[in-house]
């Protein structure tokens, strides 16, 4: 029935759409993402608090000139009054201050470090189930190795010797979250070779390295999409953590697990604005990578989405 | 599933052998001689290569490598010079401890995680569903050692209930029975591991409800405890004993960072004291440590996967 030739039929009317309900437009698989991503209210609330921390740590300096570079002996611990909006430090340093300028480097970090994961994982997964046979044997077992080392402990080591700057942790962190990522591409990978259009695309005389670029990466953007956002949130966690041992990034630079452990000696002296906003930035950052990347998981799951 | 049990092991011995050279080799990279540890900031270069000479410090580093693991074999895993002890001695003084805390929450948290989570699905989407999750969102994207300090600013400042501070004593007994100053470590550390397990457990329980079997289960009249007790909860711990054995590198860095926050003397503290030092057998030392409790849990988990599930023994 559908063998009829078009010229036999008249010309269609659009305005006469067919009884039976409507038809939409053809919708792309990616906008039909960002549909579903914006329904979720959870999702969008992630994406405002970091574009808020965004903006509070990038552009909130331009603003607001706190003193976080003397110390100032004369205003050290003020509880937040009309000069210090978030008090002061031990060494009367402004607590705003100090939280925006580490929130530039728990954000510089976090993408920065996902980004080195990203690439190293999407490109040695994608070679590894690309390929396949005894290389993928190796490349994965490679990967079994990493994941059985404690990942704090070694990066703890390095960072004593190499740490400091926001370039060298994101490298470092970066050099030792890509496992996860690296299994996730190749396990894609694996059942999108088999696919016709890539069968397609090999006839057609591709090579590998266009296979990978063109076709299978790119189907495989969403898993990795979904797990920058951890890997974010993971990496921020990471150099709280590190700052906290006082490992972390040194002066000029400040991170926030360090300012939270400069505020546990005044635990109980009742400072608590030297604790209780640091604690929440690092605590509202995490949770809205969180949010996002569940919510994306969700909206690009495509057993999930609405057709 | 011998054959698969014999291979699995053979895996992990090879990935156990992969995992040394890597650690030795990267921390050899970092820290080529302790002999500047031992013989001070002044000493000479003549002296510092006599000394590496004279401790096999200037062989080749896979030499090196091939020695520490034989020595490592006899029980031997160095020594620090540091703190002037062998390290196994170190570790041997202080393993009871963290085996204590970390086996204590980590029990708790199964415990409590897996009702959890079977409660959540059971009840999705009602208030106490959105609370569970609420708070354990809150507390997965909580730094360890923010949510200790919480506590004790909350129960051991305010309240007085409990101490500040880990058990001191030397004595793994009066450390059991010491709950005033266990209380926190042990709290910290569960609160964080039911985050992460609740969660896997509430859309296992949710993936294992819609399965058909449940619904035969329900149609044959089970009264609904059993139904719960007998099909849902067995099949969803099942996951749980992976998700276990993946956990621990996570678990050792929450033990870690407990250890240090209440100033507990386990191998957590000695690791971070060793960092501070630069005690390069200590860092090594427990580094392999925590791969090989990494590797043997997996092991044990898939194994006892294998055994439980005849689905996977079958197959």
């Amino acid at each position: 029935m559908s063998q009829l030739s078009a010229g036999s039929l008249p010309p269609l009317d659009v305005t006469r759409a067919p009884e039976g309900g409507a038809i939409g437009p053809v919708q792309s698989g990616w906008r039909l993402a960002v549909r579903e991503f914006a329904q979720n209210r959870l999702a969008v609330t992630g994406v405002a608090i970091l574009l808020f921390f965004v903006l509070f740590s990038f552009v909130g300096p331009i603003f607001y000139h706190g003193n976080y570079v003397t110390s100032n002996l004369l205003a050290t611990n003020q509880p937040p009054e009309a000069g210090f909006p978030l008090g002061t430090s031990n060494q009367g340093y402004d607590e705003l201050a100090l939280l925006m300028k580490g929130g530039q480097a728990a954000l510089e970090v976090g993408f920065f470090s996902a980004a080195v994961a990203i690439i190293i994982g999407a490109l040695y997964g994608a070679i590894s189930g690309l390929v396949g046979g005894f290389l993928d044997a190796v490349l994965m077992r490679i990967v079994d190795v990493f994941l059985s080392i404690p990942f704090l402990f070694i990066v703890l080591i390095v960072a004593v010797r190499y740490g400091a700057s926001v370039l060298s942790l994101s490298l470092l962190i970066g050099a030792f979250s890509w496992l996860v990522p690296a299994r996730l591409v190749r396990g894609e990978v694996l059942t999108l070779r088999v696919r016709d259009f890539v069968a397609a695309a090999r006839v057609a005389g591709a090579s590998r390295t266009r296979l990978i670029a063109r076709h299978l990466l790119p189907n495989a953007l969403g898993v990795v999409i979904v797990n920058v956002t951890f890997q974010v949130a993971d990496a921020i966690l990471y150099i709280a953590a590190l700052g906290f041992l006082g490992f972390g990034l040194q002066w000029p630079n400040q991170d926030w697990g360090d300012l939270l452990s400069n505020g546990v000696t005044y635990l109980q002296d009742g400072y608590w604005w030297q604790v209780y906003p640091v604690g929440a930035c690092i605590v509202l950052v995490v949770m809205a990578c969180n949010l996002i990347g569940d919510a994306l998981r969700d909206s690009l799951d495509v057993r999930l989405r609405r057709r | 599933m011998i054959g698969y049990i014999l291979r699995r092991i053979g895996t992990s011995i090879v990935v156990l052998i992969g995992v040394s050279i890597f650690i030795f080799g990267l921390l050899h990279a970092i820290y080529p001689s302790p002999a500047i540890d031992v013989l001070g900031d002044r000493a000479n270069s003549a002296l510092v290569a006599a000394w590496n000479k004279q401790n096999g410090f200037d062989d080749p580093w896979f030499t090196q490598y091939l020695r520490y693991m034989g020595n490592l074999v006899r029980g031997n895993l160095g020594y620090s010079y540091k703190l002037n002890q062998g390290v196994s001695a170190l570790l041997g003084e202080v393993w009871a401890r963290s085996a204590w805390l970390s086996g204590v929450s980590l029990v708790l948290s199964v415990v409590i995680a897996i009702p959890l989570g079977v409660y959540q699905a059971i009840r999705r989407n009602t208030f106490g569903d959105y609370a569970a999750t609420g708070l354990a969102f809150t507390v997965y994207a909580m730094p360890v050692f923010f949510l200790g300090l919480i506590l004790i600013q909350l129960f051991a400042l305010d309240l007085h209930w409990f101490s500040f501070e880990g058990s001191q004593s030397n004595s793994l007994l009066s450390i059991i029975v010491d709950w005033h100053a266990m209380t926190l470590p042990v709290v910290t550390l569960t609160l964080l591991t039911i985050a992460s397990f609740s969660r896997y457990m509430r859309s296992t329980a949710m993936d294992v409800m819609a399965q058909d079997y449940i619904k035969v289960a329900r149609a044959k009249g089970l009264p609904e405890r059993l139904v719960l007790l007998r099909h849902l909860l067995r099949n969803a711990c099942l996951p749980m004993v992976t998700l276990i054995g993946l956990s621990i590198p996570a678990l050792l860095a929450g033990n870690l960072i407990t250890e240090t926050l209440f100033n507990y003397r386990g191998l957590g503290l000695l690791f971070y004291t060793a960092l501070g030092n630069v005690d390069y057998n200590v860092l090594l030392a427990y580094t392999l440590i925590g791969a090989v409790l990494t590797i043997v849990g997996n092991l044990v988990a898939d194994i006892a996967l294998t055994v439980a599930d005849p689905r996977i023994r079958l197959a």
